[in-house]
């Protein structure tokens, strides 16, 4: 029982960050971009988020930070992909080596490595119900899956906003006869996209670790990437697919302290997730309908 | 804002002296042209004249070069269609600017929602009241995926009223209609006209024109040739206004005899995209040296048939036996290899417009591309020199496909299938996007390979063509075959009852 | 001419451009851009032993950047020769671990099959669900990207951990199985002639034989190839294979060349720079190559700055990302306003469609 409650409770924690990530990409992609810069935006999420945070010591300030930084980030992807009309994948990839680049140049210069890891007082754990249960967690995660998640869906589905998002993705010129700005809606969706994904990696600094490690994001943005696809824009099938990530993350947590599993070397357990998320999309990825600008940059001549 | 029809002394919209660049081509050079409400106003003019271009400059979509638009007599600048729409400018495109994944409802109130949050009901209502007005019906929770080609049009045109247009432009909107869509078309651009509204209607069919028009507008070269009232001319007139010289008759169609025959299609059923069924049970028969023209409304499986017969869909059932080998179910390099031609409704889907001319033609043959593998490269240039030559097609071995124009590609692609001498042609809508040369140069070509004994199933969706250049005609109505008819005895409201899914009548 | 000062413009922009960006960074730390960039791009070439440091670096650039251009010019967007690399370095130091002293004649080759087989076995999964099944092959490829670093890893604190050390690396692979020196008293190893020669290779394929031909073709209209009857799926598949054979070579290169054992630590994002390479080399492999050779000099550069200057050497990794964007967003602009002498460049490939099964397959 214990086992099984804990394994619940990490899942929330461990998806939080994916939720952030994958409701801000789910707004990208319906726009008809792929943003592959997400993995670096998540790095320098959870990188500037650490730094604003110990240099200010608030909290608050270190999830500003976040957000500047992925508003930033955002808006020099929709620079490429919508202003200049660049290959998207190529683009997402120099912004996301770029912002890695960056996270790690500053690190080394203001927290460098000498003096040990520095650490920040992090946010606690809620206990609304006290101690030991599925509800304690992070005020983050209750925000993930309490604001984000439903506030995203709901705006997309049920706002003149959202409209435009779903018709700049999917048939450009059609919104463009309509009286609506393409660019415009393009670098909104990029800016939110990329703010919600910042704010999901700054989760991990500020929230679950209280420090800064390099390679900290460790690939979750491809993830993100991979369940949006899996949850075929929709929302509430990507947070479920988040949660399906995290659960199998969680698991292969626990499964290593239990007797008889230490045989397996650990990493191995650590790709599992990865493995999981591509078996997901060999099973329910076939010939999904894409948005139908999708990775097509939009021109009136 | 005065309403139109009370100010007869200014025009709702006057263009003056419009110009517009494309590279090295004027588009459109000092063009004027006044709409008043009230007036259904014809723009004639062969491709490439300039109509769209000045329809686009019209709505917001093109800034021109040189020249004013005056709105109610008061100057106006559009950056975007959102100036346009708010000067009461609205565009039914050739190419339907909806959203095909959303509903009929979303689709009319994308851009003008009224409110942060969207209103669905409130929204329905007004498409609605809309529909009811102009006996424009559409149910507004379809999807527009879902919807005919006419319903579509229908959709477009409720999108500019519920934007409260004065001014609404149509290009191009009976091409892809039966015949009784067309005379809908019409009773309800009647009504819209004695409401008021000045109407733009871009054309390049001369009876439609003749029918429906207050004045006409002609186009040639990006220049007016002539702004006259229609009564005051005939078809004839305009035509040679259009072209600038007297229309040249049609070249007479040579009696030929059908010979055995060379292509049978037994049983032939498919599905589409999304897994439904495009083509149910399709049996007919193409003897060597005849043309069997397939009729229909756009969307009702000549897709698919294409397709099928070309190597590039899997049929679920059925037999095709082209020249005595069976296709059904091959690829590409076998149907090829059974001596079948294949033309496809889209040029850019059968040509590599980022390759060279000489690249291009060698594709569907590329055994013969190289020695050993490697290419042979004098024999590949060698051999578009003499297609460049023997198709009169104006490039260079080396150019890039996507540099040339509509007519030259066109042209690169009937060099590649013609010059094997197929015993089976499938060629789909080949005059589309032409001009009047280019098309004469196309339709002469497929007479010549019936000449020669070819089998050839021609594909499009302008009637005129298909009843010219035929011997017999099939009518496909949601994938079936709905008619026959000989093209000789062929009579278009019968044709257009077909296609609109009237079965024979016995 | 015109062509010649539009090339040297383009050119002159993305210098400017980079330089522009990315000098607040350096005087950030607290040095002078100028001389910060001199010691980036001169001072490697000033010396023999950096001069020689700079083609060894560039081994595994050219191979990475070699098989992305590839993968790319056939329209299949290969992220993971990061993934794939790391896996060729397994095979490789697998075999010269296990071989003692047979003939470096015989053994040599192992090695690098090895590794090609290794690279190219980690590319076949994506690759075919990608054709098979119509999967989007850029979010596979990532994604085994950081299940190769953990495999690596798994392999270096457990079986493969060195009994003597404890470190986290492989025992060393036998003489047999390391790629002889190439120049006296420099690190420069047989990598660099397979990297060249791959490169060469790849080249005349592409260019010079009817399976080049059809490569271009699909990755630059592959509707068009398929109605012109040539497999798509098929083409697709092999130079997805190829490309994940040449990234695994970069790897084995890596273990049999410069670290002669497994170590975590082998590639520096070799995989992901070599993006950053084919798209600086324009796809085209003798561009590649030079493309390779410049990051290399930049690479051995930021080392060396971080020495000298105080500026820490991930600077490097800041300055390639910077070129790769200025010069797609330089070379977008001029394309966007010099759109009628669009016939420069040859062949561009694709946007990279919604990938699509195909329906028929030719055999």
């Amino acid at each position: 029982m214990i086992f099984l409650l804990d394994i619940l409770t990490a899942t929330l924690r461990n998806a939080t960050p994916l939720v952030f990530g994958v409701v801000g990409e789910t707004y990208t992609e319906r726009a008809g971009i792929l943003n592959l810069g997400i993995e670096g935006t998540m790095y320098a999420g959870a990188f500037f988020g650490f730094a604003a945070t110990a240099v200010t010591g608030s909290l608050e300030l270190g999830i500003l930070a976040a957000i500047v930084v992925g508003v930033a980030s955002g808006a020099v992807m929709g620079l490429f992909s919508v202003t200049l009309g660049t290959s998207q994948h190529v683009a997402g990839i120099g912004l996301t080596l770029g912002l890695i680049g960056i996270s790690e140049f500053i690190n080394r210069l203001y927290f460098g490595s000498s003096e040990g890891l520095r650490r920040i007082e992090s946010y606690q754990l809620l206990e609304p119900f006290g101690p030991d249960n599925i509800f304690n967690q992070y005020a983050l995660t209750y925000i993930a899956f309490l604001v984000v998640a439903p506030l995203g869906w709901w705006v997309l589905r049920s706002t003149s906003f959202g409209l435009g998002i779903r018709a700049v993705g999917e048939n450009p010129e059609a919104a463009d006869a309509a009286g609506l700005s393409v660019s415009l809606y393009r670098y909104a969706a990029l800016m939110i996209g990329s703010a919600l994904a910042a704010v999901g990696g700054a989760f991990i600094t500020l929230a679950t670790l209280g420090t800064f490690t390099l390679g900290i994001i460790a690939g979750r943005g491809w993830v993100v990437i991979a369940l949006v696809i899996f949850g075929r824009w929709r929302i509430w099938r990507g947070v479920f697919g988040a949660l399906v990530f995290a659960g199998v993350f969680s698991l292969q947590l626990r499964l290593r302290i239990l007797p008889g599993w230490d045989a397996v070397p650990f990493e191995l357990l650590l790709a599992l997730p990865y493995l999981v998320v591509i078996a997901a999309l060999a099973i329910s990825g076939r010939n999904v309908e894409y948005p139908g600008a999708y990775l097509k940059p939009y021109r009136r001549d | 804002m005065t309403a139109a029809g009370d100010s007869p002394a200014t025009p709702v919209v006057e263009l003056r002296s419009i110009s517009k660049r494309f590279g090295d081509v004027l588009a459109n050079e000092g063009v004027n042209l006044s709409l008043w409400g009230g007036e259904v106003h014809g723009v004639l003019g062969e491709n490439g004249a300039g109509k769209t271009t000045l329809m686009r400059i019209l709505y917001g979509l093109s800034i021109p070069d040189g020249g004013e638009i005056y709105v109610d007599g008061d100057l106006a600048h559009f950056a975007s269609p959102k100036d346009a729409i708010g000067a009461g400018i609205g565009m039914v495109t050739q190419h339907f600017a909806l959203v095909r994944p959303m509903t009929v409802t979303e689709n009319i109130i994308l851009g003008r929602t009224g409110g942060a949050i969207l209103d669905l009901d409130r929204a329905k209502d007004l498409v609605e009241e809309a529909a009811d007005r102009y006996g424009l019906h559409v149910e507004p929770d379809r999807r527009l995926s879902d919807l005919s080609v006419g319903e579509q049009q229908r959709v477009e045109i409720l999108k500019a009223l519920y934007r409260e247009c004065r001014v609404l432009i149509l290009d191009e909107p009976t091409a892809v209609l039966t015949p009784q869509e067309i005379r809908a078309l019409f009773a309800t651009l009647d009504r819209l006209r004695a409401s008021g509204m000045a109407i733009v209607f871009i054309s390049h069919k001369l009876p439609e024109v003749m029918e429906l028009t207050d004045r006409v507008t002609v186009l040639r070269h990006g220049k007016v040739v002539h702004t006259v009232e229609t009564d005051e001319v005939d078809a004839a007139g305009l035509a040679s206004w259009m072209v600038g010289r007297p229309a040249a008759p049609p070249e007479p169609r040579t009696h030929s005899e059908p010979g055995a025959t060379a292509l049978e299609v037994s049983d032939l059923s498919a599905v589409g995209g999304l897994d439904l069924p495009a083509l149910s049970d399709v049996n007919f028969e193409v003897a060597a040296g005849e043309i069997l023209g397939v009729a229909g409304v756009s969307g009702n499986g000549q897709t698919e048939l294409a397709e099928v017969l070309s190597g590039m869909r899997k049929p679920t059932a059925g037999s095709i036996i082209a020249d005595g080998t069976q296709i059904a179910g091959k690829g590409p390099k076998q149907v090829i290899a059974a001596g079948v031609g294949r033309i496809p409704e889209d040029r850019h889907e059968a040509l590599v417009g980022d390759m060279s001319v000489a690249n291009n033609l060698i594709l569907e043959h590329l055994d013969e591309a190289g020695k050993r593998l490697i290419l042979d490269r004098d024999r590949i240039r060698a051999n578009a020199l003499d297609l460049i030559e023997r198709f009169s097609i104006k490039a260079g071995p080396d150019d890039l496909v996507k540099t040339l124009s509509g007519g030259n590609i066109q042209k690169v692609l009937l060099a590649r299938v013609l010059v094997r001498e197929p015993r089976v042609i499938v060629v789909s809508q080949p005059t589309r996007g032409l001009d009047i040369g280019a098309t004469a140069y196309v339709r002469n070509e497929l007479l010549a390979m019936r000449r020669q004994g070819a089998a050839i199933v021609l594909m499009s969706e302008d009637l005129d063509e298909l009843l010219e250049l035929s011997d017999r005609l099939i009518v496909l109505y949601d994938g079936r075959i709905a008619g026959r008819v000989d093209a000789a005895e062929a009579d278009r409201d019968q044709l257009g009852l077909l296609m609109a899914g009237h079965t024979e009548v016995a | 001419m015109v062509k010649w000062r539009r090339g040297a413009t383009t050119a002159g922009l993305i210098l400017l451009g980079t330089f522009v960006i990315t000098a607040p960074f350096i005087m950030l730390a607290g040095a002078n851009p100028f001389a910060a960039y001199g010691e980036f791009l001169v001072s490697p070439l000033t010396s023999r032993y950096s001069g020689l440091e700079v083609l060894v670096s560039s081994i595994p650039l050219i191979l990475t950047g070699v098989s992305v251009a590839l993968a790319f010019r056939a329209g299949y967007w290969n992220i993971g020769a990061e993934g794939q690399l790391l896996m060729g370095a397994v095979a490789g130091a697998g075999v010269g671990m296990l071989v003692s002293d047979q003939s470096r004649f015989l053994v040599l080759p192992i090695v690098i099959l090895a590794g090609a087989a290794a690279g190219a076995l980690w590319a076949l999964v994506p690759a075919l669900l990608r054709v098979k099944m119509g999967i989007d092959e850029v979010v596979t490829t990532l994604l085994l990207n950081p299940v190769a670093l953990l495999i690596v890893t798994a392999l270096l604190s457990g079986p493969w951990a060195d009994p003597e050390t404890g470190f986290p690396e492989s025992e060393r692979i036998a003489e047999s199985a390391q790629f002889p020196i190439l120049v006296p008293r420099s690190r420069l190893h047989l990598g660099f002639l397979v990297g060249l020669a791959i490169a060469g290779l790849v080249w005349f394929v592409l260019s010079r034989t009817v399976a080049g031909l059809q490569v271009r073709a699909v990755g630059s209209g592959p509707k068009a190839a398929r109605f012109a009857g040539i497999s798509v799926g098929r083409t697709l598949l092999t130079v997805a294979l190829a490309s994940g054979a040449i990234a695994g070579i970069a790897g084995a290169s890596e273990v049999s060349g410069i670290q002669y054992r497994l170590t975590g630590g082998l590639s520096a994002g070799f995989g992901y720079t070599g993006i950053v390479v084919a798209t600086l080399g324009a796809l085209a492999m003798p561009t590649v190559v030079l493309a390779a050779l410049l990051l290399a000099d930049l690479n051995v550069g930021a080392g060396s700055a971080g020495r000298v200057l105080g500026v820490p050497s991930q600077l490097g990794d800041v300055i390639q990302a910077t070129v790769l964007l200025v010069t797609v967003g330089v070379l977008a602009y001029r394309r966007y306003h010099h759109k009628v002498l669009k016939s420069e460049v040859e062949e561009a490939p694709g946007e990279g469609a919604v990938p699509e099964v195909e329906e028929v397959d030719t055999s």
